[in-house]
């Protein structure tokens, strides 16, 4: 059995590979190249950059196994780098990571994995992924602060059929222990970060060279409509923001909505930043089709825990999610990931947030 | 592992290592020192030259400039020439050039000087009297390559220097035999060119060591400053062991030349025949030539040459596709697009290159090896 180990540099990757060789897997590593600046440079820091792939083609030597690096920067450039810029311009806050999982880069590795004639793909997601007689089910990982299931939610049944995370069954503790144990260069690095396009600088930054469209300036106003400023851009600006809104209230005021036909940034009281709850579009169901209780919970966002809420069919292609108590700052582009327990259920990107 | 990426770089010579092994150990020393250590190294550096010199057909042995590889000589003679005495003299090149031409003319041409670059057909081929009218009393230097380092296909390179020369006298001609020294006839005669770069490492010589041949009284502007090693030309203390190890292989590669012509020609045409009775749709870039006898690259109809090369890889079989960055990611290749390549198509070329290790029964084998290989993907 031949498998095709997704490496980034990271740690767990690193562990992903050590670990498919210990089941006796013959191992092949590859690393997408997937970014390179306008002059050909690259990155200095963040996942998967070409700069991280010499950790990656190092541990791949200490293993012993081949490993590729695989251009992909085409594809990745127009399917994720343009997708971000054209949300921000389009006043949402996306999650590029997401897009690249589901638009890119599992397409590209499975597609990869049949080529090169391996019978699984390996990444070093901390998720879990468990097969009984319904099928394949997708589950949070072991390391519950670690979790990534959230990013994973647009895998479908052939995908996981397919896939092992063999490091979503330990601890980050357990899996830097290994590391260290196996003498793994990658051991004691740090987890990244920071967006693999975007590097060291800010992201806005990058936002206002390469998609000025998504920095246009326009009206800062309150919810009744007082316009308060001019602001710079509206990429300066996420939902539930508070600091550095460029205005002194008296009290906090946080960016309760972005209206992006006028450039509109508006800021209002925390009350105002409350949803009862979100329609989503674009879902997909890792079980092919929608859960058959509508009970579910709901992740909105990477860094939050799942709240409990009912998932509800809407227009064709869009659903519904109330929640059981009202949530803040509820970012249209950002991914809401229904749970049942720790199993993901399915996800899609949340397109409003309903007052 | 069979090994089909001479193009790339070859194995070091038996002949190489022998004759280097002196110089990594008791005869060790700085050519430009004044001691017997020194003297022992400083006579090599000289043999050498003049057995260069020799090879190359070149009027004195001071015409030759050992320089820190093939690169190394393509930036020299092309930036040396176009900032010569002050100058912002004029370039003509062509689209299908190494980078490191291709590159030294971008930084001249953000110097100010002039740039053109001429294109090639569909085969690679250039339009000799296209590229003469490029050319007028302001081209400070022609750049074209003897044979192109990913297809094969040669120039037509005395037609080219001929033609520039009756244009304009004043005009320098270089060619970048980088990747035809090993099987073409290169000498001064031969390519009528005023300069020619060579890579040691492509002939069975070590890395990191080329030379270019100029004439003593052609006026170049130093790109490596420091002590003024090589008459000013190459400043940096002698890599002496490499220098005598590139002749050595010069040598070898000279005596041999026919032979090896003879014999790798012959497996590289039973790799191509045998390929192309299992692949019928194969194709064959720059066909039907004149190509490099050790050259084969190849497009296998919707194949991706990185899956290609990456089971290759894992069946033992060494092969490249034509441009790779530092990373070993396969790029777009400049040059398939200069022959009108799409970007697809482009990206399912390979290159095989067959080189002096190279075996009688290694064109059979690797033909049946990426047959095997394609079968298993279609």
């Amino acid at each position: 059995m031949r498998a095709l180990v997704a490496m980034s540099g990271g740690v767990d990757s690193s562990v992903a590979a050590a670990l498919m060789l210990d089941q006796g897997y013959d191992v092949i590593g590859v690393t997408l190249k997937q970014w390179e600046g306008d002059n050909g440079e690259m990155p200095l820091a963040g996942c998967c950059t070409v700069s991280d792939s010499e950790d990656a083609r190092r541990v791949a030597a200490q293993l012993d196994v081949p490993y590729y690096v695989l251009d992909y920067v085409d594809e990745f450039t127009e399917k994720v780098v343009d997708h971000f810029g054209e949300m921000y311009a389009a006043g949402k806050t996306p999650n590029p990571c997401i897009e690249c999982n589901r638009r890119v880069r599992f397409s590209v590795l499975l597609e990869r994995t049949a080529a090169l004639g391996c019978d699984v793909l390996v990444t070093g997601h901390h998720a879990r992924i468990r097969h009984d007689y319904k099928g394949y089910h997708l589950i949070r990982a072991v390391d519950g602060s670690k979790d990534q299931s959230y990013v994973l939610h647009m895998l479908s049944q052939e995908d996981l059929a397919m896939v092992r995370l063999p490091v979503g069954e330990m601890t980050k503790t357990k899996v830097r222990e290994y590391a260290t144990q196996m003498g793994l260069r990658t051991a004691a690095k740090p987890d990244s970060q920071d967006l693999c396009f975007v590097g060291e600088g800010s992201y806005r930054d990058f936002i206002r060279s390469r998609f000025p469209d998504a920095a246009r300036p326009g009206p800062l106003v309150t919810s009744d409509g007082a316009v308060l400023a001019e602001h710079e851009g509206m990429v300066d600006f996420t939902i539930g923001q508070r600091r550095g809104l460029g205005v002194a209230l008296g009290e906090p005021r946080y960016v309760v909505d972005i209206k992006p036909e006028t450039s509109t940034v508006v800021l209002g009281t925390r009350e105002e930043l409350l949803s009862a709850g979100c329609v989503v579009e674009a879902a997909s169901f890792v079980a092919g089709a929608p859960p058959e209780s509508s009970t579910i919970s709901v992740k909105i966002r990477y860094r939050s825990q799942p709240v409990p809420g009912t998932l509800l069919a809407a227009a064709a292609g869009f659903w519904r999610v109330e929640f059981d108590e009202p949530q803040l700052a509820v970012a249209p582009g950002q991914a809401a990931v229904f749970y049942a327990g720790d199993e993901v259920l399915g996800g899609g990107t949340i397109s409003e947030a309903i007052r | 592992m069979l090994y089909l990426d001479h193009a790339a770089t070859t194995k070091v010579r038996p002949e190489t290592r022998a004759a280097m092994a002196p110089y990594l150990d008791d005869a060790f020393g700085n050519p430009s020192g004044i001691h017997a250590i020194s003297r022992r190294a400083k006579n090599a550096l000289e043999e050498s030259r003049e057995k260069a010199a020799v090879l190359l057909g070149a009027a004195h042995p001071l015409e030759i400039v050992f320089t820190g590889g093939g690169t190394e000589a393509d930036n020299l003679a092309v930036v040396g020439s176009g900032l010569a005495e002050g100058r912002r003299g004029a370039v003509v090149t062509t689209a299908v050039e190494h980078d490191a031409v291709l590159q030294s003319a971008a930084f001249l041409e953000m110097l100010g000087c002039r740039v053109d670059t001429v294109g090639v057909d569909g085969k690679g081929r250039i339009d000799v009297s296209e590229l003469a009218s490029h050319v007028d009393a302001e081209t400070a230097v022609v750049s074209a390559m003897t044979a192109n380092n990913e297809t094969g296909v040669l120039f037509p390179i005395r037609e080219i220097a001929d033609t520039v020369h009756a244009k304009s006298p004043a005009t320098l001609v270089h060619t970048d035999a980088v990747q035809a020294f090993i099987s073409e006839t290169i000498t001064v005669a031969a390519t009528g060119a005023d300069m020619i770069s060579l890579a040691g490492h492509k002939f069975g010589g070590p890395k990191g060591v080329g030379l270019l041949y100029v004439p003593r009284d052609i006026k170049l502007e130093p790109v490596v400053h420091g002590g003024g090693q090589e008459l000013g030309r190459r400043s940096g203390t002698h890599n002496v062991p490499a220098i005598v190890g590139m002749v050595a292989a010069m040598e070898v590669t000279v005596a041999g030349r026919t032979e090896m012509r003879a014999r790798v020609g012959s497996v590289r045409d039973t790799f191509e025949a045998t390929l192309r009775a299992a692949v019928p749709d194969l194709q064959i870039t720059g066909e039907p030539g004149p190509r490099l006898v050790q050259h084969s690259h190849v497009r296998i109809p919707g194949i991706a040459a990185e899956t290609l090369l990456i089971r290759l890889d894992q069946s033992g079989l060494a092969a490249a596709a034509g441009s790779a960055c530092s990373s070993g990611a396969i790029e777009v290749s400049h040059v398939l697009a200069a022959m009108g390549m799409g970007e697809t198509e482009a990206a399912e070329c390979v290159r095989f290159s067959f080189g002096w290790s190279t075996e009688t029964g290694d064109g059979i084998t690797a033909a049946r090896r990426v047959a095997t290989v394609v079968e298993g993907l279609r």
